[in-house]
């Protein structure tokens, strides 16, 4: 495993990375925090990335996509978070793809996969239900009545939960909280009655939702894949999608470096520039160094992903781990090196802190994934 | 098969003839082999390995056939590493005329001085030491003050280096010497070759914190060196000399990664589970379970680090600084991490009432201190980072 880019993947980044910079800039997601969109992201903006086929990247190719793989969705995301871009790419192209695609019948693939290709659906993977990150302590729990499953239980802080057409629905049909054993995933549309998706407000201004599932009555269809036997195969579609919001925060890590950095050289204290302090020079070199870990981390997990290699689950919480702990440290820095005006509204720089606290716990925090790399390592 | 796979074959091939069976056991410190006019072999094998993998250059793979290297490409060397660690070959020569003076001769050096001294570098023939840092000179290299005055045919070296790891041992050194006492510091630095034989040379021993060392203080006293051990231009060695410390410092961050030159190579896992006990065979102590767990993943995370640096063809200057800061205070986070396992085990200094294990992690743990000092300090690395990377103000 080579921890370089390939020419493909290279081309998808400089693409993203142009698409940031000349549609979605930091000021686009002002505008969106500071509108009355509730969705937080921009149909537009969603319609011109589908548009480049980034809703099909892990598509296979006979439903529409391109197969590009976790490293070629992972650097679009990584340019995506330099400029903070909002959009459902993490939750439809990521989570909702890999489920439905991991786990789906043919015919449910071919259902859902083409139109989420074509930018006419997007998804919402839910799972948490708890304060924390914790996939197997799933009580929300679906029986089978007749011929209809019944779902009863509650998800939160669903990402893009509040926008999604349709929810992806983790439940319990066998077992008890904590066990892998007796998971199940089922689909089922925004409008259900007995779903009840309530938008919560975050402090990164993002879309997320609570969602209640009260005698929630499914067709036996909206089962994906086997009845009890999804666990296995969500900790792989979630390793995904820690994975991409690894890339996503290192990107937002990478610019929030880079923008402070010009900020030393640019602001004079004392007469002289504050970057010539080496009490600063010495805590920016710091970060340089765990930015550098982050981008290893990243690199050789989406390449193991992609290669379907046995170290994937320790790779992707190598990843998150690393990415996370570097974002908090660069996004806390960023702040403090900017001194009074990082902490106005007016300055951007405290949208990354923001941004870091919310991504830092989608899909386990550097501590749930200190514990996993532990314990899949025997430590 | 590709090329690269036949390489493979031939290596494996010759490896298997040619790789004697004790030097496919675990290194013991008493057979390191360092070569040299004086070199004795406690085992004979050693010497018999050192004389193949010299003869055939790969005891510096890179280095062109013609100086008496390998000529191997990249992946070559790779492949011919990736055999060696298979059958857990030994290091067959320690040099550090391989890993730091050969570059910069091939780089900087006369026809004639790369013909004269690399195959003998490569051949372990002739053992070479550093003479940087004076008593006055440390992290201010450049205010070195051994002076070395033109006579005409030889100059006339005279001042005082510290630092020189196994002077005592060694049959030539590198010295950078003060040429153009006039100039402005950096620009009146010359790096010359002396042989240690010669009259004027004198050596002493220095004793650290951890106990014996290979350090001593070198003495130059009317020393006569001629003038064509000169490398390089007259008063342009600092150029060469901060080549070689990059050359220094990936060696020293690599070399503590793999646990090496410390004296031990234990693993902190598995002092951890001997010394705290294992529940359901996980380390017992939940707090140092948790941060010998955090140090694992940096190590994780800073092994791919070198990893892509190999793979994207590793160029700057700041990334050696980088691999040096970052390597050598995670080298003395992981014996702080064992000797705090091993708990009042981990504090003997004699064998009474230590193992031998137990005493040499204590004293690698206090030699460790001295990584993040040697080959530029940390604070100069970060200097550097700052400086030439993110191209912070002076």
């Amino acid at each position: 495993m080579k921890l370089t880019l390939t020419e493909e993947q290279q081309f998808l980044k400089d693409t993203a990375q142009s698409f940031a910079r000349d549609k979605t800039p930091v000021t686009h997601f002002r505008e969106l925090r500071d509108s009355e969109n509730s969705q937080c992201w921009d149909e537009s903006v969603w319609k011109e990335m589908v548009d480049l086929g980034w809703s099909g990247i892990l598509v296979p190719e006979k439903f529409g996509g391109s197969e590009f793989g976790i490293a070629g969705i992972s650097v679009i995301m990584q340019e995506l978070g330099k400029t903070l871009t909002p959009s459902p790419i993490l939750s439809t192209s990521v989570l909702g793809v890999s489920a439905l695609n991991m786990l789906g019948s043919d015919e449910q693939k071919k259902n859902y996969l083409p139109k989420i290709v074509a930018g006419e659906l997007t998804t919402a993977l839910a799972i948490d239900e708890g304060n924390h990150h914790n996939p197997f302590a799933i009580e929300a729990a679906a029986v089978l009545d007749g011929d209809k499953w019944v779902l009863n239980g509650k998800k939160v802080f669903v990402v893009d939960g509040a926008s999604a057409d349709i929810i992806l629905l983790v439940a319990r049909t066998s077992g008890k909280s904590g066990e892998s054993n007796g998971i199940s995933v089922f689909v089922a549309n925004k409008d259900s009655a007995g779903l009840d998706i309530t938008k919560i407000s975050t402090a990164d201004s993002r879309n997320y939702a609570n969602i209640e599932m009260s005698d929630l009555k499914l067709d036996q269809n909206a089962l994906i894949g086997e009845k009890d036997l999804a666990g296995e195969t969500l900790e792989k579609i979630l390793d995904l999608g820690r994975i991409a919001i690894s890339a996503e925060m290192l990107g937002n890590t990478e610019e929030a470096f880079e923008v402070t950095v010009n900020y030393l050289k640019e602001r004079k204290q004392f007469g002289v520039q504050i970057g010539s302090f080496q009490a600063l020079q010495h805590r920016a070199a710091k970060m340089f160094c765990e930015i550098e870990l982050t981008k290893s981390a990243v690199i050789a997990a989406m390449h193991a992903a992609d290669e379907n290699s046995n170290e994937l689950e320790r790779l992707s919480s190598l990843a998150k781990f690393q990415a996370g702990e570097t974002l908090h440290l660069v996004s806390n820095e960023a702040i403090q090196m900017h001194g009074g005006i990082g902490v106005t509204d007016e300055y951007d720089i405290g949208f990354y802190l923001k941004r870091a606290r919310v991504a830092e716990q989608i899909f386990g925090t550097s501590e749930f994934h200190q514990a996993r790399y532990a314990d899949i390592s025997g430590f | 098969m590709d090329n690269l796979d036949q390489f493979r074959l031939e290596v494996r091939e010759w490896l298997e003839d040619n790789c004697p069976p004790s030097m496919r056991t675990p290194m013991v410190p008493e057979e390191e082999v360092w070569g040299g006019r004086n070199a004795k072999y406690v085992n004979p094998e050693s010497k018999l390995w050192l004389d193949r993998m010299g003869e055939k250059g790969w005891t510096a793979p890179n280095i062109p056939k013609e100086y008496g290297g390998g000529g191997l490409d990249r992946d070559q060397t790779k492949v011919l590493h990736q055999e060696l660690h298979r059958i857990k070959a030994r290091q067959p020569l320690n040099s550090f005329g391989i890993w730091m003076l050969a570059p910069c001769i091939i780089e900087f050096g006369s026809e004639e001085q790369k013909l004269e001294h690399i195959p003998k570098i490569i051949k372990g023939e002739i053992r070479w030491c550093q003479g940087y840092s004076e008593p006055g000179s440390g992290s201010d290299l450049a205010s070195l003050s051994t002076k070395a005055e033109d006579m005409g045919d030889h100059y006339l070296v005279n001042g005082q280096k510290v630092w020189t790891s196994y002077a005592d041992k060694a049959d030539w050194i590198f010295a950078l010497v003060r040429t153009g006492p006039k100039e402005p510091k950096h620009n009146g630095i010359s790096f010359l070759l002396i042989d240690m034989a010669t009259e004027g040379v004198s050596t002493k021993p220095i004793t650290l914190i951890s106990g014996k060392s290979p350090f001593c203080e070198t003495f130059f006293d009317n020393v006569k060196a001629p003038k064509n051990n000169l490398v390089g231009v007259e008063n342009s060695g600092w150029t060469i000399a901060k080549k070689l410390l990059q050359h220094e410092r990936n060696f020293i961050s690599n070399f503590g990664l793999a646990g090496g030159g410390t004296g031990s190579g234990a693993d902190v896992v598995n002092i951890a589970k001997k010394y705290l006990g294992e529940m359901n065979g996980q380390i017992a102590n939940a707090s140092h379970r948790e941060n010998i767990t955090m140090h694992k993943m940096k190590e994780h995370a800073f092994g791919l680090t070198l990893q892509r640096s190999g793979d994207e063809g590793a160029k700057a200057s700041a990334a050696s600084s980088m691999f040096k800061y970052y390597g050598t205070e995670h080298n003395k986070t992981r014996y702080e991490l064992m000797i705090a396992a091993m708990g009042n085990k981990g504090l003997g200094w004699t064998n009474e009432g230590f193992s031998d294990d137990e005493q040499a992690i204590t004293k690698a743990w206090l030699r460790t201190k001295a990584n993040s000092i040697e080959g530029g300090t940390s604070e100069v690395q970060l200097n550097v980072i700052s400086r030439r990377v993110l191209d912070l103000p002076n």
